[in-house]
Formats: C-alpha cells, structure tokens, sequence
C-alpha cells in the first residue's frame, strides 16, 4: 500500500433534538437540564424561586418552608438491599433534608400498570412505611392511578413533601465560599452499580448493595456541628454532576483528589468492566457538603459517629471563586477536569 | 484493587517519567492507536506530566469513530421496522446517521435495545422468534470473536430470525494506510494491548521494517502507557525499529488462536470504508459465503444505501492523528458532547470526547 490517499474525510452534520423526548432527557446530566432550560423554566419557572436546588424555600407567615417533589421509575422494583418503596421515601425527604429542613409531611401518589400482583404493592408499601418511620415523617396524603397493562411499567411512585427551615440556617447550592472543605458521607456509586447488577442480563453478580436511606438525621447532627454552606444528594448523574452544578451555581473552582474518594472495590470493578466512572453512578443514600473551613473536621467528626456517615471522608476543596470548574487531582499525581453527565451513561464497546 | 492500583502507582509514575526525560534528547511523535489509550491518557492527566519532545497524537482506534456514516444509516433503516429488535453495544446509540441516531428510532417508537454481548442477541432472537433480531456487529478485532460466535451460535441453534448488520476493521491495514500517507508525521506506535491478546503481534514486525518504525505493544494504565512510551523512545533514540511487546500480562506473540480461529470461521477479509478516512483496502472483515445467511445487509436489502459525508468536521486528520481535537475551528463550539458533529466526539474512546471531558480548559483557560 503506498502514497495512501487520505483526501475527502468528512464527517456528519450535528442533530439538534428538538422533536421528541430521548431517555437522556431523564439522566439528569446536561440533557435534563437543557430540557429545564429550554422547555420547563421558561413557562412553569417563575413561580419557583431557587428551583434547582434539591427543593424550593417558600416564606409564609415569616416563616421558611422546604417544598419537593420526586418520581420514582426504578427497574427492577426490588433490588439488593432495597426497593422502589424505601426509594420514593428517602428520595423525597432527603431532598427536603438538602436545604436543611426537617421534614414534616410527605404526599404519595400511585400510577399502577393492570395485573400488578397484589403482594408485590403490599411489599412495596410496607417498605414506604418503614421508611417514613426511619425518617420520622409521616405519610398525609395519597392517590391512586391504575392504567392500562402496557401503559406503565409495573409502578411508578411520585412523592411529594413538605419541610421546616430553622431560623439562621441557609444551605443552597449558591452559598459555596473560598476555602469551603468538600466532604462526602460514605461510599459512592453503590446505588447504580447494585441496581445494574440485578438486571438479569448483565451477566455478572455483586453482593452490593444499594445505598437508599433517609439522611435527615444525619444533616441535624451536621448542622449541630458546624456551619454547612451547601447540601446536595449526588443521584442521577452521580457526584460528578452534583459537583459541577454547585460550582456553577456559586461560580467557583473546586478541586476534588481521587484518592481520597471512597469507592468500594466491587463498585471500582464494575466499573472498570462496564466502562463506567463512579464519579457518575447514582446514589441514594449519600450526601456531599460545602463546609466552613474550620469547622470541617468537627463535621467530618459527628458524620463518623453516624450510621449513614461512617465512611465519610474530605474530598476536596474550593480554591477559587469567579469561576466555575472542577477539577481532579488524579492518584498518578495528574490533574483533569470534572465535567457532567452529558446524557445516558453507556457501556463501552470493548 | 489488585491489577490496577499497582499499574496507578504514583512513585513508579514518577521514576518511569524520570527515565524518559533522560534519555529523550529530540522531538518524537508518537502514536497510540487505540481510543482507550488516548482516554487513559487524558482521564489520569498524564498527557501533561509528559516532557514536551514527547507528542502524542490519537490514532483511529476507537471503532465508534471509524464506523462509516452509512452504516449507521443502515442500522437506522433496520431499526425503524416495525419487525425488528434492533441490538447494539451502548455508544453505538448516539453516533448521528444523516438525519437522527438509533436514540431518536428508540423515541420514535422502535424496538433498540443495548446489550453487553451479541450472545445475549442470539438469547432475544430465541425469545421472540415472530421478531427479527438484528445485532450491529462493529468493532476491531476485540469485539470479532464475540460476534463471530454469535453467528455460530445462531446457526448451530438454527435460530433463523438472526442477523447481524457488519462492519468490522482490522488495525494493521490502519496503520499501513497512516504510514502511507504523504502527510504522516507518526514516528512510532503504541499499539493496542486488547487488540494484540486477540491477534498476537506477529502482524507488526513486518510492517516495523517496512516503514522503518517501532511499535510497542502497550497496555492501558498508566504504568502501561508510560512502559510503551519509554519503549518507543528508546527504540527512536538508538535509530532501531522493531515490533516488541511490553504488555506481557495479557499478550503473546501468537495471540489468542482459539479466538483467532473462530473469527476466520465466520469472517473473510474484505475492503472497508472508515469514517473520515475512506476506503481501506482489506482493512476489515465481512461473512463468509456459507454465513451470508445472516447478513442484514441482504436480508433487509440495505446494501444500496450510500451516504456522502459533509466535510464539516476534520474527524479524519484526527483519527490519523495529523491534527489535535483542539485544533478544530468547531471544538467546544458547534462541536459538544451535547451536539457532536462527529463520532469522536460521542465515543467513550474517541478523541475530541476526550479532550472535550478532561482537558476543555487548555483551549478556554
């Protein structure tokens, strides 16, 4: 083969998704929030003050209050170590938990696929009611939809609620200061690895189990302990995209040092054979916080003493402000940026 | 964890780059051909703890990348039947055809689901014998003998609705058609440690000779890479051009035979286009005659449809490694992972996809 000719490379034009729904829309990485931005916030948005944190602050009579809403659509319904019940709670109420409120009252509401089985529901909602208990919230409202067999894959819950904001305490994503410690409260990716796993066709087995859990308790005892500049729960799109988000709500540089980063090595593995990052795996029962700087080892303290914070561990920092980036320092002593999910996350070829 | 920590080691990082920095005493431009070491590179950051004599360009091993736009546009008329499961590897899914990806025939109402193994497409095609099953079997020589067990798998069984649309390239014809090209400005490669466990590497020592180039079979973490490289640089310091191996944990010269004979049980070798690059000669893989049962390509009679890419993106001096993603006018503008205007850009191992993840802000500051 000589004097190969590589004249006329081209490529293909870009495909501007502006006709129908992909499921990126839903990963909760930038496609979710293009579709926000283009479609949602321009109509529905203004009636919603802070509507990207985790939950809206609302005021009435003086005082603060947390409202959110959340639905549920998770495949298989019961996976290792928890189900789509347990989740429809924790999801709500650690949204709720966020913004630092304590959570008062949740709503449910029900969308039943015909010939779902009726111990199946029963498990289902037995697990709600366990994990209302956990959290300490209560259940004041519901409603029931059942559509056609084909409509609806099995049960999907939406979950709203309602929660109180003390006075002097103010966590949103915008509230990140320079110098603010970064710290996560345990494991990561845990909660999409263990769902993937228990899909029957991946072909491969895990004891893994999923992270789902209320962590109210756990952001009272940190409030308690320090003062807490930003909350948020890393689901879809996974720490990465929460990271990203909160630099640039607050506009500043955050530095985050994979070595510090707890993984577990069977959610490394998993990842390492799919293809994936942990940085984007969801979680659901974990939380990441922007804390003061001197206050960040007290905290780092009592999330230690918790049952939902054992494995906490600093992570980063914020070096800089008036610019929104994060970046890693890699365990090889490299640096790189952190970017968001851009949509689906996708196993690779090979 | 045991197999990677070890090959992540920051100490040993440290001394393997104090050795290059020693014994490099000009500028070398090197190649790693596959699109998993160009990630590897850029997600541990170690591009930028190289010394700068070292270049690397990205060469065209990422088989998403190199998938030509009519392919996918006849994956995409397969998949918009109504009688069709269409299946697919995962990143095979956002590459844009001409007028929409197989995401928009999923919205839109077609049967595409991702699998992990084109076995687990024969396993479908079991299940819903009223449906045709049809996998996209793409890929170099890794993903080759997985594909070519499920066509044997599926004739054995008899399983009749079962075919598989191809579009298979082999790496050494790749590099041939690089070394060829007036424009080449490669001085050694890295070749592709996955390839290589399949393959072997006895391909390479001929063409080492013929071009007068080294090529190190190289692994993917960082002590791999770093291995490979300083391989490369010794061979190009001391004038030697040899085909050598420096991932011997999971290559040998004959490669994996069992593999090997499997693929050529099922594949001939035939010309290939590559996206970007154009036609290769013997460059890929198609079925045998007494397998052609199972070729999409006739069976839903797709094989007229041809696609004329609009030169709007410079995937092809990418993919040959003559420019650098963040050499390209649309890069972080038109270009996104987002709106990609080309396969490298949606690939998990393409090139711009990389550059755009981890190292955006060498370009914005």
């Amino acid at each position: 083969m000589d004097d190969f000719d590589f004249e006329g490379y081209a490529c293909s034009v870009p495909i501007q998704r502006t006709d129908t729904v992909v499921l990126g829309h839903g990963s909760g990485g930038t496609l979710s929030r293009d579709l926000l931005n283009r479609l949602f916030l321009p109509e529905l948005g203004k009636a919603a003050p802070r509507a990207l944190d985790d939950s809206a602050v609302i005021v009435m009579d003086g005082q603060r209050y947390a409202i959110t809403t959340d639905s549920h659509v998770v495949s298989p319904l019961f996976f290792p170590g928890s189900d789509i019940g347990r989740l429809a709670i924790c999801g709500t109420v650690n949204d709720l938990a966020m913004v630092g409120a304590t959570p008062i009252a949740l709503t449910c509401g029900f969308v039943l696929e015909e010939g779902l089985p009726f111990d199946v529901l029963q498990r289902v909602v037995i697990s709600m009611k366990e994990a209302a208990q956990e959290a300490g919230v209560y259940i004041a409202a519901g409603d029931t939809k059942v559509v056609q067999k084909g409509s609806a894959d099995k049960l999907f819950i939406n979950t709203s609620g309602i929660g109180k904001i003390a006075e002097g305490i103010n966590i949103s994503g915008v509230n990140a200061k320079d110098g603010d410690v970064i710290i996560v409260s345990g494991t990561i990716g845990d909660h999409g690895i263990a769902v993937l796993s228990a899909r029957e066709d991946l072909g491969f087995e895990t004891k893994l189990e999923s992270d789902v859990a209320p962590l109210n308790h756990l952001v009272e005892t940190m409030i308690s302990a320090g003062e807490i500049h930003v909350l948020r729960d890393p689901t879809r799109g996974g720490l990465a995209t929460s990271l990203v988000e909160i630099a640039e709500q607050s506009n500043v540089m955050v530095e985050i040092d994979e070595q510090t980063l707890p993984v577990k090595p069977a959610v490394k593995a998993a990842c390492e054979m799919l293809g994936f990052d942990p940085l984007y795996v969801a979680n659901e029962g974990k939380l990441v916080a922007f804390v003061k700087e001197d206050n960040a080892e007290k905290v780092l303290d009592v999330m230690k003493k918790m049952n939902y914070g054992m494995d906490s561990a600093i992570i980063g920092r914020v070096i800089g402000i008036g610019k929104s980036q994060v970046r890693m320092r890699t365990a090889i002593g490299g640096t790189r940026l952190v970017d968001m999910l851009p949509g689906e996350m996708l196993p690779r070829i090979c | 964890m045991k197999y990677l920590d070890e090959y992540r080691d920051p100490v040993k990082v440290k001394s393997l780059l104090r050795e290059i920095e020693s014994i490099v005493t000009r500028n070398w431009v090197i190649m790693e051909i596959c699109g998993g070491q160009t990630h590897a590179f850029l997600y541990h950051g170690l591009d930028a703890m190289l010394p700068p004599q070292t270049e690397l360009v990205h060469g065209p091993g990422c088989p998403v990348c190199v998938t030509p736009l009519e392919q996918i546009d006849k994956a995409i008329a397969i998949a918009s039947r109504p009688d069709v499961i269409f299946t697919s590897y995962g990143d095979m899914l956002r590459v844009p055809g001409s007028s929409k990806d197989l995401f928009a025939v999923r919205a839109a109402g077609g049967d595409v689901r991702v699998v992990y193994s084109p076995l687990e497409a024969v396993q479908i095609a079991k299940a819903n014998p009223e449906k045709q099953v049809v996998f996209f079997a793409i890929g170099f020589e890794t993903t080759a003998p997985a594909n070519a067990m499920a066509v044997l798998q599926a004739k054995n069984k008899n399983i009749k609705n079962f075919s598989v649309l191809v579009s298979h390239v082999r790496v050494p014809p790749a590099m041939e058609a690089i070394l060829s090209s007036k424009s080449n400005r490669v001085q050694a490669f890295l070749a592709a440690g996955h390839v290589c466990a399949v393959m072997g590497f006895h391909e390479y020592p001929p063409i080492a000779e013929k071009y007068h180039v080294p090529v190190v079979v190289t692994g993917f973490e960082p002590i791999d890479l770093l291995n490979g490289l300083l391989a490369a640089i010794k061979q190009l310091e001391a004038g030697n051009a040899v085909a050598e191996n420096q991932y011997q944990r999971a290559v040998r010269l004959e490669g994996n035979e069992s593999a090997q004979r499997t693929i050529r049980s099922v594949f001939e070798s035939v010309d290939r286009k590559w996206r970007g690059i154009g036609v290769i000669p013997q460059s890929g893989w198609g079925l045998r005659a007494e397998f052609k049962e199972f070729d999409a390509e006739k069976r839903f009679d797709v094989e007229n449809i041809f696609t004329q890419e609009s030169p709007l993106c410079i995937a092809g001096e990418i993919l040959q490694g003559l420019k650098k993603p963040t050499q390209c006018a649309a890069f972080g503008k038109q270009c996104t992972q987002q709106t990609p205007l080309g396969a490298p850009m949606v690939s998990a191992e393409g090139a711009c996809a990389a550059y755009y993840k981890y190292h955006r802000d060498v370009v914005y500051g």
